[in-house]
């Protein structure tokens, strides 16, 4: 096919005035293709991140009940009830508590862990898988299994641990330990996962650290925490960050943990998401559940917010 | 460049008949033709509808297969049934609701399909059809109901020099509350290994279910933290749980685990509990049944088969909760696993007056519990917070039976939960 061609030349020195049709394509494909590009992941978000967290806010300024549907207006009425239950305050001080007991211990083990994947080990690809063994048993079967090994009278570890001589821990009655029995099921899942991560950000380093240290006499240990771990950080931000967002919404193994699923006679393990559960969906109360999760967003965002700063000071620190 | 244009179109045009036919063939499944469905049931505990009645419903019923589903306790069933509720799909097609939290249900009774027929009129004792009924509507076809003695082990009895045998454990037991707790304490006393009842929480049901207006009003209002009664209860409970209690919570792996080890000589027996200690605890051969409950008698549980709207084969749904209901499957399920049929017409089958269970030493609980039923002076009114109020005392029991808080700071909690329920 002949194109006609618009351009005109006037006088010796061309001066297009109008480009041929092709070539505006072209203009516009340069300029809003990587828009396009990019926004099946907004549309994405927009849909499941985006409206859900305004809808949630809609419903949180309602009297809303879970099935009858949406109420009267109750501006944040929701949110001054809720801020005044003790039953918040113990689930965000168990939340908080899970969180810590979960995150540093599995940091740690999973750093560990991957520095000995690290090494060079026969069958390498075995070991690295048989770590993330863990990670694929469903969270629900874990939270069950553990929950009755955690059993106070008739449980696996209490058992065992009689036959060593401690006396019979209160797995179920006492918040710390019942806090620890949830952080090991957390970990049980989360660290071969994390220590997976954590190789492949220590096989980005590049050998040759190594080898002038060892010149220069540093030991097995000393060249891990001075090269591996520095060299490790922007990983573990990676890490750091993605466990507190998910430490922070827990639900599967508290909810698992007993026969009843809303954290304890005396809230000992009631984390955030199972107060939520607990006012929407056995008190049917949807509007006060949704004030729970907008206040749980905002816990987490202002975390999110501290880690970013300290990781920042961290960095810049490490830069000069 | 034409063949393959050619091929690929063809290949196309035969993909897409293939579908148009295929999504004209899978359009409405009338439940008048013979088309086979698979009905989901949804109970929990132990219901009593074996594999055996299942399938003689597909006898009678060829084109129906019943797939069930058993929740592990009522809890489980509750959350489960609001959550799907409220997301509008998930329910099974029959689904089983216990007594307590059927109040609550009831204010959706619009999700539910009505049950009545022209047989159902007078099917159930009066009280059981009218708690699941909303203006004429029946919601729910009732199961059993749970009327409670005491179900024993002989050997510890024996042990503890008091009389092993169901008679004299009858005449023992023959009083109010008090009369339990003060025979509980001499076992006790007597240091047998075994604790005298399971736990405060499953003893305190047995009260709360005698009177008419524990936690609420007939018009609903809660008066459970200023009702005198309540705290009454709450407190003999645990002053007599500090001696006689095994400190198990009711439905936990280590209750599981207790009963399998016979870890207490006394228990609330409701008729639906006896499939519970013959399945928890098969090894054990000394558990007999008392025809004697403190107090006279009590009512505690029962259930109904509702349907869903949202189920896809609401009618076919239908018939077969009615026909599970019918008092002779009713009676099948109290041989297999003793829930106590809720049908006038069952009371009168020599198959349920000559009933025996094996397990429990061929105690004769026909008869037992036909007269533990007649025991029964007192329909407790459970309105919609009753769930939620006996969670916040059962709570409050747990904490001062695992020792973490005295009687009276235990019981401020609960006075505090119960109001931030509304």
């Amino acid at each position: 096919m002949i194109r006609r061609a618009v351009v005109r030349w006037s006088g010796k020195e061309g001066t297009p005035r109008r480009l041929q049709v092709s070539q505006q394509l072209g203009r516009l494909d340069v300029k809003f293709s990587p828009y396009l590009f990019v926004s099946p992941f907004f549309v994405l978000f927009a849909l499941v991140g985006l409206f859900p967290l305004v809808y949630t806010g809609w419903v949180s300024v309602h009297d809303w009940d879970l099935i009858g549907g949406e109420g009267n207006w109750v501006g944040i009425s929701n949110f001054v009830f809720i801020l005044q239950q003790r039953q918040f305050w113990i689930a965000l001080r168990n939340t908080l508590s899970i969180f810590l007991l979960s995150a540093i211990p599995q940091l740690i083990v999973a750093i560990a862990i991957a520095a000995v994947l690290d090494t060079n080990l026969r069958n390498k690809t075995f070991w690295r898988m048989s770590v993330l063994l863990p990670f694929i048993v469903m969270p629900v079967a874990v939270a069950l299994i553990f929950g009755s090994m955690f059993g106070e009278r008739y449980g696996l570890v209490n058992t065992t641990l009689a036959q060593i001589g401690i006396g019979p821990i209160l797995w179920h009655t006492d918040p710390l330990a019942s806090q620890v029995a949830i952080a090991t099921m957390v970990n049980f899942r989360w660290t071969g996962y994390n220590a997976l991560i954590l190789l492949a950000g220590m096989q980005a380093i590049p050998r040759d650290l190594y080898e002038s240290a060892a010149i220069d006499g540093a030991g097995r240990l000393r060249r891990f925490f001075s090269i591996t771990i520095p060299q490790l950080r922007p990983t573990m931000i990676f890490v750091i960050i993605t466990a507190t967002i998910g430490g922070l919404q827990i639900f599967d193994e508290p909810r698992l943990y007993d026969q009843i699923g809303l954290g304890g006679a005396d809230q000992q393990w009631m984390t955030m998401t199972i107060y939520l559960y607990k006012l929407g969906w056995t008190q049917l109360n949807f509007g006060r559940a949704a004030s729970v999760a907008w206040l749980l967003f905002l816990v987490i965002v202002v975390i999110g917010l501290a880690n970013l700063a300290i990781t920042r000071r961290i960095a810049s620190s490490e830069s000069t | 460049m034409n063949r393959f244009r050619r091929a690929s179109s063809i290949l196309g045009a035969t993909i897409a008949a293939t579908l148009v036919i295929a999504g004209c063939a899978s359009g409405s499944t009338s439940t008048t033709d013979n088309t086979p469905i698979t009905l989901t049931l949804a109970t929990f505990n132990k219901f009593g509808y074996s594999d055996a009645m299942l399938a003689q419903y597909h006898t009678l019923h060829p084109n129906v297969t019943v797939v069930q589903n058993i929740a592990a306790t009522s809890q489980a069933a509750q959350d489960n049934m609001f959550t799907k509720l409220a997301a509008g799909s998930g329910l099974g097609d029959v689904e089983a609701v216990e007594v307590d939290w059927m109040p609550k249900l009831k204010q959706y009774s619009n999700l539910f399909v009505d049950l009545t027929t022209s047989d159902t009129k007078s099917r159930w004792l009066d009280w059981k059809s009218a708690s699941a009924t909303v203006n004429g509507k029946l919601i729910g076809a009732g199961t059993d109901i749970g009327p409670e003695a005491i179900c024993y082990r002989s050997e510890p009895f024996v042990k503890a020099g008091l009389a092993g045998d169901p008679a004299g454990v009858a005449t023992l037991l023959t009083g109010d509350w008090n009369n339990y707790y003060s025979v509980g304490q001499q076992f006790a006393a007597k240091k047998t290994g075994v604790a005298w009842f399971d736990s405060a929480g499953a003893t305190f049901q047995g009260l709360a279910n005698q009177y008419q207006n524990f936690f609420e009003q007939n018009d609903g209002t809660v008066i459970a933290t200023t009702n005198p009664d309540v705290k009454a209860a709450f407190t003999s409970v645990l002053n007599a749980s500090a001696t006689s209690s095994a400190h198990l919570q009711e439905w936990s792996t280590d209750w599981n685990a207790g009963m399998a080890n016979g870890a207490w000589a006394t228990m609330l027996c409701p008729s639906w509990m006896l499939g519970v200690i013959s399945g928890n605890g098969p090894k054990i051969t000394d558990w007999k049944i008392a025809n004697v409950f403190p107090n006279g008698g009590g009512n505690w549980g029962g259930s109904y088969l509702t349907v869903p709207t949202q189920g896809k084969h609401t009618a076919a749904a239908k018939e077969l909760a009615l026909w599970l209901t019918a008092p002779e499957q009713q009676i099948a399920a109290f041989v297999t696993t003793g829930n106590y049929p809720s049908q006038v017409k069952a009371y009168t089958d020599p198959a349920l007056t000559g009933a025996m269970n094996p397990y429990f030493n061929n105690a004769p609980i026909g008869q037992i519990f036909a007269a533990r039923a007649q025991a029964v002076k007192v329909t407790p009114y459970k309105g919609v917070k009753y769930a939620a109020i006996m969670q916040a005392v059962q709570d409050g029991l747990t904490r001062v039976e695992s020792k973490k808080q005295t009687i009276d700071a235990s019981w401020a909690q609960v006075v505090s939960d119960i109001k931030a329920l509304s």
